[in-house]
């Protein structure tokens, strides 16, 4: 901003332009922007910048690669019912700077963008909060459907102090996902920031209390690998990852959102008993069971014991009943039937006749697959409709709509049924 | 994934994307005739292009076999040597009608290979909608500056419950891409899914009484950008039934069960899934324990 003052008023600026924090315009591109690591070498040794677009697809690529690996054809079965406790370190480790602007205001955002997508791909899911401060494990919220209430209680208290207890918070979340419905999965992910952990007892026997309550513990940290976290996820089946920056925390957060495989002895199949509820009538008055206040018009009925509810998901405080809509359901469907990865056509392959008259443009987009110089550019094929797509139609296909376009253009008789495909 | 960029190059710019049914088991047998269809629609397209310079129309024909673009108002080569099919029709249109007139004959032939027995009366509703937020996914990739968009589905056939999944997905996906979806249903029966797509994604659902003028019903209520929606009192709805029904007799329910695996809904008890062949485990003891438990815990206020 003071550059360009200086311009107007036809001063001359000089090369290390100081400023009023003592450090130049150029300084601060290396200390806050570490441009270094926007460049590569190619073969030949000379520097170029990267270009991001093709690595984020191999790295997506690679990411189908191994869950499809995985699944192996079989149709894998995912914990769709979830109650997940997020157990957040607030000892003083995580008053350290090294994460701007703290790790616990980076903690807290990213915490906050997980939960509402959290809900968003769970929505029959419950979490709960728990935090460790000075040694002692605190519930910050119990398990609930609400992504504003935990959301609140969360930012509520936002204060690094004292030690942190990685059995005192096991023992906690044990106790309270003791009480949760056998058919639900019950699991932990623990923000880990501190170095060490100052426990009361044995945590090899809180460890095996775990395994043997089938409580699947998965922790991220923000400091640096510890055995005692790498034991405990691998005993009871977690994930454990170590967060490098800013970003790559938010990507692991992200990664514990889709629902897990389900490992078949952990949870039993149950049939929930579900109510679904009946929009009430526009302009009936009514006390709703959930603020205790008279509302006008909006809002459900329990088909069981007729209290009113203002929002869905949730459970009737009156009776108990689970109140869901179709759509909820519905969000989870993906989960359940998901489509197989497109295969990838070598760029520059032979134009041999299919391609030659389905590849010219991407079957989603209608972006041109023509690259430079005439001749084919990447692309992928799906290997049902025989389409092809653009690369981030690949993308966008199998992270958010979970539909193939040209699978779907094709007429079904009605003979298939819905579970076959 | 990217989310909606905020800024675009004015308020009122729309990219309208219009999914056009065009099922022949639907046309053989209404009150107006395709090509009456066709007049108010394409009157209309030229009134949403003549509202704004920068206005962008996207046209996919939603078929019975097969579904693909008919018309995008960006590319320039619609005004190639097309001439005009003298029935007063301006150029611009030429080329989507002999594109519409190709993809219905496909269709039609796609659609012969097929026995008659088998017909289903539905159109492919759940292609076109991904065809459609695949090329709005596309205008949002081009940068910071580009139309607000938003999905038009003309229709009139009935919904496809084979369907239902991929449309689901679809209305996710686009209520996370923040698009609404508009619906105008021509047809007979109501519509569930183009109901329950316009309530959840924030569009406009209508039925049109009388198909004359349904040219003044898409210009007065389809016809308004994203930004004006705000000043302008649009058809709002009215109870959209989001009940579910069960899997094995297919009638809507107020209460049921859930496999707590698989997620299929079942009016009754029953011993396994049918869809996933879990067996249930303990199922009355531990459903009047928990349910006992709840009550007893004090409601926090």
């Amino acid at each position: 901003m003071s550059n360009q003052r200086k311009r107007l008023t036809g001063e001359r600026e000089d090369e290390d332009d100081e400023d009023a924090e003592g450090i130049g315009e150029w300084e601060r591109a290396y200390v806050d922007d570490r441009s270094w690591e926007e460049l590569q070498e190619d073969e030949s040794g000379l520097l170029r910048p990267i270009d991001n677009s093709a690595i984020y697809h191999a790295q997506y690529r690679r990411r189908l690669r191994m869950l499809s690996a995985a699944a192996a054809g079989t149709r894998i079965q995912k914990g769709l019912i979830r109650y997940l406790y997020i157990v957040i370190d607030f000892s003083r480790a995580a008053a350290e700077m090294d994460f701007r602007p703290s790790r616990i205001a980076v903690m807290a955002k990213h915490v906050e963008a997980f939960i509402r997508e959290f809900f968003d791909q769970n929505p029959l899911s419950q979490i709960g909060l728990v935090s460790i401060k000075n040694g002692v494990a605190h519930t910050l919220t119990d398990l609930g459907g609400s992504p504003e209430t935990h959301i609140k209680a969360l930012m509520g208290k936002l204060e690094a102090l004292g030690d942190s207890s990685l059995q005192n918070a096991l023992e906690l979340v044990n106790e309270h996902l003791s009480q949760v419905p056998s058919y639900g999965h019950r699991e932990v992910l623990i923000l880990y920031s501190a170095l060490c952990t100052c426990d009361p007892g044995d945590i090899m026997e809180t460890i095996q209390k775990c395994k043997k309550s089938k409580l699947r513990c998965s922790v991220i940290g923000l400091s640096a690998e510890m055995f005692i976290c790498k034991h405990l996820c691998q005993e009871t089946g977690g994930l454990y990852s170590v967060a490098v920056d800013e970003v790559h925390l938010k990507d692991l957060l992200l990664e514990h959102a889709p629902p897990p495989p389900a490992i078949a002895e952990f949870a039993i199949a149950n049939l929930i008993k579900m109510g679904f509820p009946q929009r009430a009538a526009e302009g009936s008055m009514a006390i709703c069971s959930c603020h205790k206040e008279v509302k006008i018009g909006a809002g459900y009925m329990c088909p069981r014991c007729k209290a009113r509810v203002c929002d869905l998901p949730t459970e009737c405080t009156i009776c108990g009943l689970t109140l869901v809509s179709s759509p909820h359901l519905a969000r989870s469907y993906h989960h359940l039937f998901p489509i197989a990865p497109f295969d990838e056509v070598p760029a520059f392959s032979s134009l041999n006749d299919s391609r030659r008259t389905l590849g010219k443009s991407c079957f989603g987009c209608q972006q041109s697959l023509i690259g430079t110089g005439n001749k084919p550019g990447p692309c992928v094929t799906c290997r049902k409709c025989k389409h092809y797509f653009c690369l981030d139609c690949d993308i966008y296909i199998h992270e958010s709509l979970h539909n193939c376009p040209g699978c779907e253009s094709i007429h079904r008789p009605k003979s298939v049924s819905l579970m076959e495909e | 994934m990217p989310s909606v960029a905020s800024k675009q190059y004015s308020d009122d710019v729309s990219l309208l994307v219009l999914l056009l049914d065009t099922n022949p088991l639907f046309w053989s047998n209404t009150s107006i005739t395709f090509s009456q269809f066709l007049s108010h629609v394409l009157a209309f397209l030229n009134a949403v292009l003549g509202l704004n310079q920068l206005n962008q129309v996207v046209v996919i024909a939603t078929g019975y076999s097969s579904c693909d673009y008919i018309y995008d108002s960006s590319l320039t080569s619609n005004h190639g040597n097309f001439e005009s099919r003298g029935t007063g029709m301006p150029p611009l249109f030429a080329s989507l009608l002999k594109k519409l007139e190709d993809f219905v004959t496909k269709d039609e032939e796609l659609s012969r290979e097929e026995g008659h027995e088998d017909r289903t009366p539905s159109c492919l509703l759940s292609g076109s909608l991904s065809m459609a937020l695949c090329y709005i996914q596309r205008v949002f990739r081009s940068g910071h500056i580009h139309p607000q968009p938003r999905i038009l589905c003309l229709q009139g056939s009935p919904d496809g419950p084979e369907q239902y999944v991929a449309v689901m997905n679809s209305i996710f996906s686009a209520q996370r891409l923040m698009v609404p979806i508009d619906s105008c249903y021509i047809g007979v029966q109501n519509s569930a899914f183009l109901q329950q797509a316009s309530y959840i994604t924030g569009g406009v659902h209508h039925t049109p009484k009388q198909l004359d003028g349904l040219f003044q019903y898409l210009t007065t209520i389809f016809a308004t950008d994203l930004h004006s929606r705000g000043f302008v009192q649009l058809p709002k709805p009215i109870g959209v039934d989001f009940r579910a029904s069960c899997f094995c007799h297919k009638k809507t329910i107020d209460m049921g069960y859930i496999c707590s695996v698989c997620l299929s809904i079942f009016c009754e008890h029953h011993k396994k899934c049918s869809t996933c062949g879990s067996v249930f485990g303990q199922s009355k003891l531990d459903e009047a324990s928990s349910v006992s438990d709840k009550k007893r815990k004090a409601p926090h206020t």
